[in-house]
């Protein structure tokens, strides 16, 4: 007989819901609350970059521009929807759609943006995807009917906590299981030697673009859910400097290792926050000229630190057990 | 017996350096056909024309029947055309098998939604190609080497990793760029006996390019001799060795290299 695989992604998902459940009733503030959901958003955003970065190997700077598309479409939809009615709870199913709807526009600029630049390889990619994403930011700064430079504002806060795990878990299973496919050892492959990937019959162009659009899809949602976090689309909150910030978070966990991302993803959302009161702290205490951005200096070190130490990242491209489906004579 | 690959009027130009100058030459199906010729003679350069990596200034390349020239690489190995490299292009950090698998698995059938949902067609195609991929590791000697980091191989092992990759898409052709580089002599023997046994098993036809005189000679049924881009002999191995023009080629009448 065969007994099913447990399924360890979603009974760390589970148990991740039901700490935190729990915390919520013994003074889990809403500020750490709101710590736990960014931070599942930036798992997504990690993941999804990592996808592009780590498991292809093509070096994309623009992600924050793909979840920008995805958060302005998703929270023009809802807010829309919230105007004609303000029942919340009956949102929920024109939310998901409206994050799906998010998620596949950004998809569409990716296979857009795609075609005519992913024949580029290394950093002239990269000065490409940077470029990209910030026309996009620019388009969305100039477009007065979703606010133009004071963003789009009003969105309903429609981002609980239970709906970013859900969306999370979707996001690493379903790029985890991509990965772990035919489709995912094509992609590394390409990664490992282009040329030679062409010379076994792959389809090098097309894998590219496919997983341009998967991981602009995911970065979409992801840019959703913020959105609806946040309760506001700014173009500042998809600038260059947070696709960097993404970027440093893959490169933390590990390129190809998604594990690294999530952890990365975890570790360096709280280590902002940290950072952020620590030195607004400082400034009040010692009136030195700093500002609570200056978190970004410890950024940047940290970046340099990586590429000087530990260039492969936390868990290199290695994967934690849960994240490993075996195969099926393995078990 | 047929011609499985016919070249025509090939010519290939880098800016003004005529690397290939007008080639012809058929490799008759089944055989094993060498390509010699010392550094610099445009045989590489030949099998990346013929692989599409280049795309001939002039001439016609016909594989089966079909125009392949300037076809895309990745369309020329669908239609049959296997390669490896003289500078080995391995996956590195992928296993040897996954190496192997992906070569037989360039498209997959399974759609990426029927692989992300784990259906059952996606098991099953994933389990007949593994299969199919060790039994491959298993004709070039690579079994017990399946779940090692492809990059830990020692050189001969990697060699004949190439050659697995390459049979796993299925090829009517095999170009095998420089095979023997780099190997002993006990090598080199049990690598013309693996070829040959490669050829008759899988009914490929074989072309290669070696600097090993006694590997082409022993191995190969008709060699072509290039020099500066000229074909210079062409024919059996025995009838090539006495050519004069090949033996000032390789041994040089001002006594070159």
């Amino acid at each position: 007989m065969k007994i099913p695989r447990t399924p360890w992604l979603l009974v760390v998902a589970a148990g991740f819901w039901a700490v935190v459940q729990l915390l919520r009733l013994v003074g889990f503030n809403d500020y750490y609350l709101f710590i736990a959901n960014l931070s599942l958003v930036y798992v997504i955003l990690a993941v999804s970059l990592n996808l592009i970065n780590g498991i292809i190997g093509q070096f994309s700077l623009g992600h924050m521009g793909f979840a920008a598309v995805g958060a302005y479409v998703s929270g023009s939809i809802t807010t829309l929807i919230y105007k004609l009615s303000p029942n919340v709870a009956a949102h929920y199913p024109g939310f998901v759609l409206a994050l799906v709807a998010g998620g596949v526009a950004a998809a569409l600029v990716g296979v857009a943006i795609g075609f005519p630049t992913l024949r580029l390889k290394g950093d002239y990619l990269a000065i490409v995807t940077l470029g990209f994403g910030e026309i996009i930011r620019t388009i969305f700064n100039n477009i007065d009917a979703v606010g133009g430079p004071r963003g789009l504002l009003g969105i309903p806060k429609f981002s609980t906590f239970t709906v970013i795990l859900a969306f999370a878990l979707i996001t690493v299973a379903v790029i985890r299981n991509i990965a772990e496919s035919a489709h995912g050892r094509n992609m590394i492959a390409i990664r490992e030697n282009e040329l030679a990937a062409d010379l076994v019959g792959i389809d090098t162009t097309g894998y590219k673009v496919k997983v341009f659009a998967l991981g602009a899809f995911f970065a979409g949602v992801g840019g959703g859910l913020y959105a609806h976090l946040l309760q506001i689309a700014h173009p500042t909150q998809f600038g260059f400097i947070y696709s960097v910030q993404v970027l440093i978070m893959v490169y933390a966990g590990g390129v190809g290792s998604l594990t690294g991302s999530v952890l990365a993803a975890f570790a360096l959302t709280i280590l902002t926050q940290v950072l952020k009161s620590f030195l607004s702290w400082l400034k009040a205490v010692t009136d030195l000229p700093i500002g609570g951005d200056w978190y970004m200096v410890v950024y940047a070190l940290l970046l340099i630190l990586i590429m000087l130490y530990r260039t492969e990242g936390l868990m290199g491209t290695r994967e934690a057990k849960l994240m490993v489906i075996p195969e099926e004579d393995e078990k | 017996m047929s011609a499985v690959l016919k070249v025509s009027g090939m010519s290939h130009w880098f800016g003004g350096l005529k690397a290939v100058s007008n080639f012809d030459f058929e490799v008759p199906e089944g055989a094993i056909y060498g390509l010699i010729g010392p550094n610099g003679s445009g045989k590489t350069t030949t099998f990346n024309l013929i692989t599409g990596i280049y795309k001939p200034t002039e001439g016609k390349i016909e594989f089966s029947g079909g125009d392949i020239t300037g076809a895309k690489p990745y369309r020329i190995v669908r239609k049959g055309v296997a390669r490896t490299f003289q500078n080995l292009r391995i996956f590195g950090s992928m296993s040897v098998l996954d190496n192997v698998r992906v070569a037989r698995q360039y498209k997959p059938v399974s759609t990426l939604l029927a692989s992300t949902l784990r259906l059952p067609s996606f098991k099953a195609e994933e389990r007949q190609r593994k299969a199919e991929a060790l039994r491959l590791l298993d004709v070039l000697h690579l079994a017990d080497r399946a779940k090692e980091q492809a990059k830990n191989l020692p050189y001969g092992e990697l060699r004949r990793l190439e050659i697995a990759r390459a049979l796993a898409t299925e090829p009517k052709l095999l170009l095998l760029d420089e095979p023997a580089a780099g190997m002993n002599p006990k090598e080199v023997q049990d690598l013309m006996a693996l070829i040959a046994r490669v050829r008759d098993e899988f009914k490929v036809t074989v072309f290669l390019i070696e600097h090993h005189m006694k590997f082409v000679m022993g191995l190969c049924e008709r060699i072509k001799v290039l020099d500066f881009g000229e074909t210079i002999a062409e024919g059996k191995p025995e009838a090539v060795a006495k050519d004069p023009r090949v033996l000032e080629a390789y041994l040089g009448k001002k006594g070159g290299h």
